[in-house]
């Protein structure tokens, strides 16, 4: 192969499918490895089962529903708490970013509370709650508030002043200002709140799952734990990858539809 | 040519009409009864940031339809001049009138940045200057008018960021035109463009101000460009008009044309000489 074959071609005449097969080469290397090691018994199965195994478990435990009912459980939860947490950390984001006072009023205790680890709260909100679903919606929003809050925060303060100005000679009220000039301006950094935001939400889950549920994808590891299923602990931890990528990329998808003005997001 | 410290310029105003040549006289007579830029009396303006007396004491009148280049050093008060001309300051002390009652469209403003919406596409960037007739019916056909006056009509459906830096300033001047303002300021529209460019923006800022006759308030510090676009030069040293010179050369200006380059030379000596007596 020459010096010339070697330079990437422009991308819009590379194939789109290709592309988006490339970033699964590494996994599904990773997959095969790990079958080759378990089935040779140079990883003993008592340490990792083979994938073989954990897809098995996984077929049984989705024919018997419980795969399932225990996914769905977790992602509902999810959902929920993340949609809680982050309205509220928008709301003050929004309003902190937009009025000094309510910035002055507010932003110290919330700076305060934020550098408590909310998982240090799991004692405190068992005994609040139990172990009902209400225990896991905190932890999850409590965990989500923060860094979406943070975001919207700096992305509304660091809209282009000369923008602003712009928008204010040309009449803009403060609705349309919002509207037209600083949440667009904002959104970028409101995304990057986002998906920290995706990844804190499913730690926080998985946390508070293990040490008190008695249903979701973290109870079912527990559980499996309790009774030596290692095929379905490690089923559970691949679910927990699978289900962060699947959020990741939504929110991926959602960005590029939203920033498609932006030159990071161009297709050229 | 002629220069006139400004406490004697209604007198040179009338002196420097009287000497036209008889056709140059009927030339602006014509745009005169077709302007529809607005006039602009400035009266003992002063401003002053803290402790910094940027503004001493402005006075100056500018006919409707003129073009007017400001120049002078950096820090002298020409941006702050034009700022306050366009209502972005607070005056402290004398006044602005434009001889009647104004709409905010009535008058706008260009920066040295283009100050595009990065997240709108050209057409909507161009329509952010119509101010409060954004949402009526025929704000798209005002915007895609604007745009093809500044040649720019194939790009409507652009973002920003694919166009070049003299392609953004013509969005940003065609966002200006949009409203047809009477008085349209100019804050060093070109200062970051490259010389090629700039020369083309030149003319097309010379072929606007003919064709819509609004009173055009350039602040620059290029002194060949303000002489080849105005109808008339300030000078402006330590916070005080120094010098007030009109400019008659026939339109479209010729660049490069010994009468500029004479004129260009002596202002541009008046700028060096305050230098040295410093």
């Amino acid at each position: 192969m020459s010096l010339i074959d070697s330079i990437p071609l422009p991308r819009r005449v590379r194939l789109p499918r290709v592309d988006g097969l490339i970033q699964w080469i590494v996994p599904l290397a990773i997959i095969a490895i790990w079958q080759v090691a378990s089935v040779t018994g140079f990883v003993p199965t008592r340490v990792l089962p083979a994938p073989s195994d954990v897809l098995l478990a996984g077929w049984k435990l989705l024919l018997s529903g419980e795969l399932v009912r225990n996914i769905w459980v977790s992602f509902w939860r999810a959902s929920i708490g993340f949609l809680i947490g982050g309205s509220i950390g928008f709301a003050f984001g929004l309003a902190n970013g937009l009025s000094q006072l309510s910035a002055k009023l507010t932003d110290t205790t919330l700076q305060m509370v934020r550098n408590v680890p909310h998982l240090a709260l799991i004692p405190l909100v068992i005994l609040w709650f139990g172990i009902d679903e209400s225990a896991k919606l905190f932890l999850v929003a409590l965990g989500v508030f923060f860094p979406i809050y943070l975001n919207t925060l700096h992305g509304i303060r660091t809209v282009d002043p000369q923008l602003i100005e712009m928008g204010r000679i040309y009449g803009m009220r403060d609705g349309e200002l919002f509207r037209r000039v600083i949440f667009p301006g904002a959104l970028p950094s409101i995304f990057v709140g986002i998906r920290f935001a995706l990844g804190i939400m499913w730690l926080t889950l998985i946390v508070a799952e293990t040490i008190a549920a008695s249903s979701g994808l973290g109870y079912m590891a527990m559980q499996a734990r309790e009774f030596m299923l290692i095929d379905v602990v490690v089923l559970s931890i691949l679910i927990y990858a699978l289900l962060g990528k699947l959020a990741d990329s939504a929110s991926r998808v959602l960005e590029r539809l939203t920033l498609s003005w932006h030159p990071a997001f161009q297709k050229r | 040519m002629q220069t006139a410290v400004r406490s004697s310029l209604p007198e040179t105003e009338f002196t420097s009409r009287a000497n036209f040549a008889p056709h140059a006289r009927v030339v602006r007579e014509e745009r005169a009864a077709q302007t529809t830029g607005l006039p602009l009396s400035i009266r003992g303006l002063r401003k002053s940031f803290g402790d910094n007396e940027v503004l001493r004491g402005i006075d100056l009148h500018i006919p409707a339809g003129q073009f007017v280049a400001i120049v002078g050093k950096s820090g002298c008060g020409k941006s702050t001049l034009l700022r306050l001309i366009a209502g972005l300051d607070r005056i402290d002390a004398g006044s602005i009138s434009f001889g009647q009652d104004i709409q905010p469209e009535d008058i706008r403003v260009m920066f040295q940045e283009p100050r595009l919406l990065p997240w709108a596409r050209v057409l909507a960037n161009v329509e952010v200057g119509l101010g409060r007739d954004r949402a009526s019916a025929d704000a798209h056909a005002r915007a895609e008018k604007a745009l093809i006056e500044v040649g720019l009509a194939d790009k409507r459906d652009q973002w920003p960021s694919v166009l070049s830096g003299g392609q953004k300033q013509r969005v940003a001047l065609g966002r200006a035109l949009v409203s047809r303002p009477r008085v349209l300021a100019f804050d060093e529209p070109l200062g970051a463009l490259d010389a090629l460019t700039r020369i083309s923006m030149q003319r097309l800022l010379e072929r606007v101000w003919r064709d819509q006759g609004f009173t055009a308030i350039l602040v620059t510090h290029d002194v060949s460009e303000a002489v080849a676009l105005a109808d008339r030069v300030l000078v402006i040293e330590d916070g005080r008009i120094a010098h007030d010179v009109t400019v008659n050369a026939g339109r479209p200006r010729q660049r490069g044309s010994a009468e500029l380059a004479g004129l260009e030379g002596s202002i541009l000596s008046h700028l060096l000489s305050a230098d040295d007596r410093t």
